[in-house]
């Protein structure tokens, strides 16, 4: 997670993050009957990386739409540096949008595409030229400026899209699936391109995804949507380590849930009987819920240690048989089926090159987790 | 013959040859609209061509053979130019070339600034609503076209239904004179060929992805601009496809004219075929055809050729 790391800690440098960019107050949009939009509020500072991720159809791109102004808002004000926009023409906004299929104007070159935003704004012609060269410089395009963008890659699409809406110094720049065009390689080269590009301009990027790889590397604030509600922000860490709810363990990263009841429940620690196995998932932190309230412990596959010895602890452990293992090169991937029937995901890195006693097909192991490693969530 | 076998031995010359001429497969089906071209226009065209080229004579057929063996195994060609000739000398063809233009050119204008908003309108409903609105486009065309043109007699005579309608209302004492008018016939071509103008530019205007004026806006356009610098030039293919479909027909039409309008007003058309039928002069008529076709076809091929190289970029 190198590049996480490099987003954080660059983003409090620029110190102007107490503007508070966007602000969103109980935004809502309905389609007839239905909330595609649900009183969302949510904020983002200045020279952010926000991504908003969700499912599909979780209302992630309407909310985008609704912050362009491409979609008329329901109820709730939007606020741009303290302003509202609610009801502003998207022209007025100053805010660009990065389509998913990029929307380039097919009749223009490379070049017309990028000036279109500035001749709107009646910018002066030599001015026009040199802001279009140097932002098509930046995005390495110099010289396709003559090429209609049929005649483009997918990847120098989106950077020509790119350009077209950073070239008119918006404060805010939205991005719908920028990088599901693309195919894998290019995928994770764009993702570091983008962060640099961010972080060069300063600007504010809103970007919508429902791919949580891109979301976890790209951002620097995570905003997890679900049935047009934002269920949780947070950094990136925060949400794959501290999820609050079912939705958002489940959906960031792949999880092992284990449903069960409160038997001990603490202010330091917590102890909970689940059906799937005997000795009880002992949790290191407290919970905030009454004891033999139904909680779910999560508990991630690489969290978890395959071991031949029974482990000594009373808690945390489980039995299991190896039913399939996939090695994947860096990390191997094993599937144990409970003596209840339910199966549990490890991952176990590869550190050895060459290990003869390496836990095989149907064997009977012993799975455990220190007591730090769960996650309980109560909804 | 031999062919109706499988073709593991053919057994003649005959055969081999039959099999190796006659197209199969793919070259079959494509085969099938150059045998069609060949047949009801190249060579329709090359009998008009040669009939240009001769005289009149009072017989039948009622012009001279081109070629004609002289004495001594001589062929004499006799190429008449004067047909050609009489067309420049005359005014009457000019004019009616002129007027033909100048009709078809209105009318071809008319039906796009009428088909445009309704191409537009459909392009932009409902789905649902969609198949039904072309439907009603496409619906008289299962009425005769020469139905329709008499029907508008009816509806434009001076005891027509609208003059009666008008009348009995008091808006008016006097019946207005339509028929054997310019309007009456420019009525009649822009009704007629309207759908000829629709149906093209729905079809570019469908296929436009909307997110482009979205961007637009997004970019600062209004709708108006997004309209002028997006939608119009994304549909410049259908507006081309749909003005030659209006103006070619157009610019020959005939039945409209000679019902509707005046009948001093000279149509290239018309003209053709008092020259055919009524004065007979089968030469003098072909020159007339060969001409307006040229007319037409040089117009194309050039803008065929604009086409092919300038827009290239609309997918």
């Amino acid at each position: 997670m190198y590049t996480v790391k490099v987003a954080a800690a660059n983003a409090p440098r620029r110190n102007i993050a107490s503007v508070s960019e966007i602000r969103l107050e109980k935004v809502t949009k309905r389609f007839g009957a239905v909330r595609a939009v649900d009183a969302v509020s949510f904020g983002a500072q200045k020279g952010k990386f926000v991504v908003l991720l969700g499912p599909s159809g979780c209302g992630k791109s309407t909310l985008l739409r609704l912050i362009a102004g491409l979609e008329e808002v329901s109820e709730g004000r939007i606020f741009i540096e303290d302003r509202d926009v609610t009801n502003l023409d998207p022209t007025k906004r100053r805010i660009s949008m990065v389509f998913q299929s990029y929307a380039l104007f097919p009749h223009m070159t490379v070049e017309q595409n990028v000036a279109f935003g500035l001749k709107q704004m009646r910018v002066i012609k030599p001015e026009i030229t040199r802001r279009v060269g140097e932002m098509l410089d930046m995005v390495k395009l110099g010289q396709f400026t003559k090429r209609k963008p049929h005649q483009l890659s997918g990847g120098q699409r989106q950077r020509v899209a790119l350009a077209r809406a950073l070239v008119t110094k918006p404060k805010l720049l939205l991005l719908d699936e920028p990088l599901a065009a693309l195919d894998k390689k290019l995928r994770e080269h764009t993702q570091f391109e983008l962060i640099s590009l961010q972080e060069t301009l300063g600007v504010t990027f809103i970007v919508v995804t429902h791919d949580q790889e891109e979301a976890m590397t790209l951002s620097t604030r995570i905003g997890v949507m679900n049935h047009g509600e934002i269920v949780q922000v947070g950094t990136p860490s925060e949400i794959y380590e501290y999820p609050n709810s079912r939705f958002v363990t489940e959906f960031i990263g792949s999880v092992n849930m284990f449903e069960g009841r409160l038997i001990e429940d603490e202010p330091a620690y917590v102890r909970i009987q689940c059906d799937e196995f005997e000795a009880p998932i002992f949790v290191d932190h407290g919970v905030s819920s009454a004891p033999g309230a139904t909680v779910w412990a999560a508990i991630r596959p690489e969290k978890v240690h395959l071991g031949r010895d029974k482990p000594a602890s009373p808690d945390n452990w489980a039995m299991g048989v190896v039913r399939d293992i996939a090695y994947m090169g860096d990390l191997s991937v094993y599937l144990l089926r409970l003596d209840s029937g339910k199966v549990v995901r490890v991952t176990q890195p590869n550190i050895f090159r060459h290990a003869e006693d390496r836990i095989t097909w149907d064997e009977r192991v012993y799975l455990s987790w220190h007591a730090s490693s769960p996650v309980v969530v109560t909804k | 013959m031999g062919n109706a076998r499988p073709p593991a031995q053919p057994r003649s010359d005959v055969a081999r040859w039959l099999q190796r001429v006659i197209p199969k497969g793919k070259s079959l089906v494509t085969s099938v609209p150059y045998l069609w071209l060949l047949l009801f226009f190249l060579i329709p065209f090359v009998i008009v061509l040669k009939i240009s080229f001769s005289d009149t004579q009072i017989a039948m057929p009622p012009y001279q053979p081109l070629f004609s063996w002289a004495a001594d195994q001589v062929l004499q060609v006799k190429l008449h130019l004067s047909n050609f000739a009489f067309l420049v000398q005359d005014d009457l063809y000019w004019m009616s070339y002129l007027t033909s233009l100048k009709v078809a050119a209105i009318s071809t204008l008319l039906c796009l600034l009428i088909g445009y908003p309704m191409a537009y309108a459909i392009a932009r409903s409902r789905e649902s609503t969609r198949n039904i609105l072309l439907l009603l486009v496409i619906l008289p065309f299962w009425t005769s076209f020469l139905l329709r043109v008499y029907a508008w007699i009816g509806l434009l005579k001076n005891n027509g239904f609208i003059n009666n309608t008008l009348m009995a209302l008091g808006i008016i004492d006097q019946p207005i004179q339509m028929m054997q008018t310019d309007f009456a016939v420019y009525l009649g071509i822009v009704y007629s060929y309207l759908p000829f103008m629709i149906l093209p530019l729905y079809t570019t205007l469908v296929k436009l992805d909307l997110t482009l004026l979205e961007a637009a806006a997004d970019l600062g356009s209004r709708p108006w601009e997004a309209f002028l610098k997006i939608t119009l030039p994304l549909s410049v293919p259908g507006i081309i496809a749909g003005c030659m479909l209006v103006f070619i027909p157009a610019i020959g039409e005939f039945v409209i004219p000679s019902l509707l309008g005046d009948p001093g007003m000279l149509m290239i058309g018309k003209v053709l075929w008092t020259e055919f039928f009524n004065n007979r002069d089968w030469p003098v008529a072909s020159a007339v055809a060969i001409a307006l076709l040229l007319l037409l076809v040089i117009p194309i091929m050039i803008f065929q050729h604009f086409q092919e190289s300038g827009g290239g970029a609309h997918r």
